[in-house]
């Protein structure tokens, strides 16, 4: 379980205890959270679960696959430094406080 | 006047879409999302796939959990699909007996396997995949079987038999065309699927047709006939030989239906009251104006969000750029546009390494990137195309050191 922070572009926050093991995506779906539509379902293909991951973590994310780099470069939001598919990040215990911001559009 | 109710007829990804846009997008009159499966809306690319292999369960698989519904005050109504539209009073009747009132319906109904018609077509061990029901009667039979024919060599039919030959199943597929997967890539695209599958010890046959299906005597499959008198022994025969949209509900009411439900732009049926979306849909082409229906995730998510708009009063023509996607083995195909009427491929990356990309043009025109392993090709043509930014044209292109990334910066878009 880690509690996980999805924080949406008008500023609220939803915040919720997501069980391992889950994506940070799916911590989103089954917890009814708008703002991630994963329409490949979690395959990094679409590009449509794009988070900023807040930068005053510094929590152990896993390394950026190419695959991931590379959907990254046509998210419908701009892509930033702290840009990830949210689908890419399992969530494990470590993963406890983590803060994500959605961005304004997913397409 | 009625309060406002919004009535969704089919419960896949186009209709479990609306229902959820709606809400996102401020609707607070009644939502009632009624579908004629018994489980929750879910996710029907995985079912060739992971669900065929095992790695994900039904449950896996659904699009949002049952707590969304009453969380966002929309009726859910299983397992009870609609059976009558009288458009005059603005009611449906659902096969339970059940009729609802609307101020405006949306029809997301979807589409059915279209089904062989040669004799012995309906043997035991023939089956074909639309439904998670149908994805779960496969599954249990890959587990006893050892030879299975795949008749069509469309997407579903190469998903199947990529999945049962990693399960270690001997896979025939029969393409009654010249080339797999032909009203959806390029010819230099079928070529390396085609070279794919064989490679993975699937044996493909082009332009070949099933004339029969023979049983043993307990009237379960056995082999396969083809035209010319060849036979294919198989104990299990899947079908993917394409989908035909559900339209008796909208041609009973006296809609317009030309393979598929007629809608405008706007998705709306000659009915103002009355929308059409997803795989049951055919509406203009927003570059060509062609009537077109496309069966996929992005055509089906995106309609509902445009037709949700309309309903929340910000319609806007339908726009979006379509795109698709297939995993066959470790192959991820991502198609950006529609290729159909290309006369000019370039490619980008090298096919023998099992990453590049094919752009289809029209003259000077780009119209889909087919990328394999390469998703920032992908995913960068999306986003110029659906931003109607200028895009490389095929002398750009085919210059040496062009690439996707480098002139999606110099484009600064």
């Amino acid at each position: 379980m880690a509690k996980i922070t999805y924080r949406h572009p008008n500023g609220t926050e939803t915040v919720v205890d997501v069980p391992v093991p889950n994506t940070v995506m799916r911590g989103a779906k089954i917890n009814n959270i708008d703002g991630i539509e994963a329409q490949c379902g979690g395959s990094a293909q679409c590009g449509t679960c794009h988070v900023y991951v807040d930068e005053a973590g510094t929590l152990p994310l896993p390394a950026m696959h190419e695959s991931e780099d590379d959907v990254l470069y046509g998210t419908a939001s701009p892509r930033r430094a702290n840009s990830r598919l949210s689908c890419q990040l399992p969530v494990t215990e470590e993963l406890d406080g983590l803060v994500v911001h959605l961005p304004e559009t997913q397409s | 006047m009625a309060a406002p109710s919004v009535v969704v007829i089919g419960a896949g990804q186009a209709g479990s879409d609306t229902a959820a846009a709606l809400r996102a997008q401020g609707f607070d009159g009644r939502i009632t999302l009624v579908g004629a499966e018994g489980v929750l809306p879910y996710q029907r690319p995985p079912l060739s796939k992971q669900f065929l292999a095992g790695t994900a369960s039904g449950g896996e698989l659904a699009l949002r959990p049952a707590s969304f519904h009453t969380e966002r005050d929309i009726e859910f109504v299983a397992r009870d699909p609609a059976v009558r539209l009288d458009r005059d009073a603005r009611r449906v009747a659902l096969a339970s007996g059940r009729t609802l009132g609307y101020r405006h319906l949306v029809l997301a109904v979807g589409a059915r396997p279209r089904r062989l018609t040669v004799p012995g077509a309906g043997l035991d061990g023939v089956l074909t995949l639309r439904s998670l029901t149908d994805a779960g009667r496969l599954r249990d039979a890959m587990r006893d079987t050892g030879r299975l024919l795949v008749v069509g060599g469309g997407f579903v039919g190469l998903e199947v038999a990529a999945t049962a030959r990693a399960a270690g199943l001997a896979v025939t597929v029969v393409e009654a065309g010249p080339r797999l997967l032909a009203r959806a890539v390029s010819g230099a695209m079928s070529a390396h699927l085609l070279a794919e599958h064989r490679a993975h010890g699937v044996r493909v046959l082009l332009s070949r047709e099933v004339t029969a299906l023979h049983g043993d005597g307990a009237g379960r499959v056995r082999e396969a006939e083809l035209a010319g008198g060849e036979r294919i022994a198989a104990d299990l025969v899947v079908v993917g030989i394409g989908a035909l949209p559900d339209v008796a509900l909208a041609a009973g009411a006296g809609l317009a239906v030309d393979d598929g439900i007629l809608v405008d732009g706007h998705l709306r049926t000659g009915d103002p009251a009355v929308y059409a979306i997803g795989d049951c849909a055919r509406f203009p082409d927003p570059r060509t104006g062609r009537p077109l229906r496309l069966e996929s995730v992005q055509n089906a998510a995106d309609q509902a969000r445009c037709v949700a708009a309309a309903l929340c009063g910000a319609p806007r023509p339908y726009a979006a750029l379509p795109w698709f996607w297939t995993e066959q083995y470790g192959l991820r195909l991502q198609i950006a546009g529609l290729g159909a009427g290309h006369d000019r491929v370039v490619t980008l990356g090298d096919p023998r390494t099992g990453r590049f990309s094919l752009l289809c043009y029209r003259g000077e025109r780009l119209l889909a990137t087919e990328s394999v392993n390469r998703p920032a090709d992908h995913m960068i043509t999306r986003r110029l195309m659906g931003a109607g930014a200028p895009l490389p044209t095929p002398e750009e292109a085919a210059a040496p050191g062009f690439g996707f990334k480098t002139f999606q910066r110099s484009a600064a878009v």
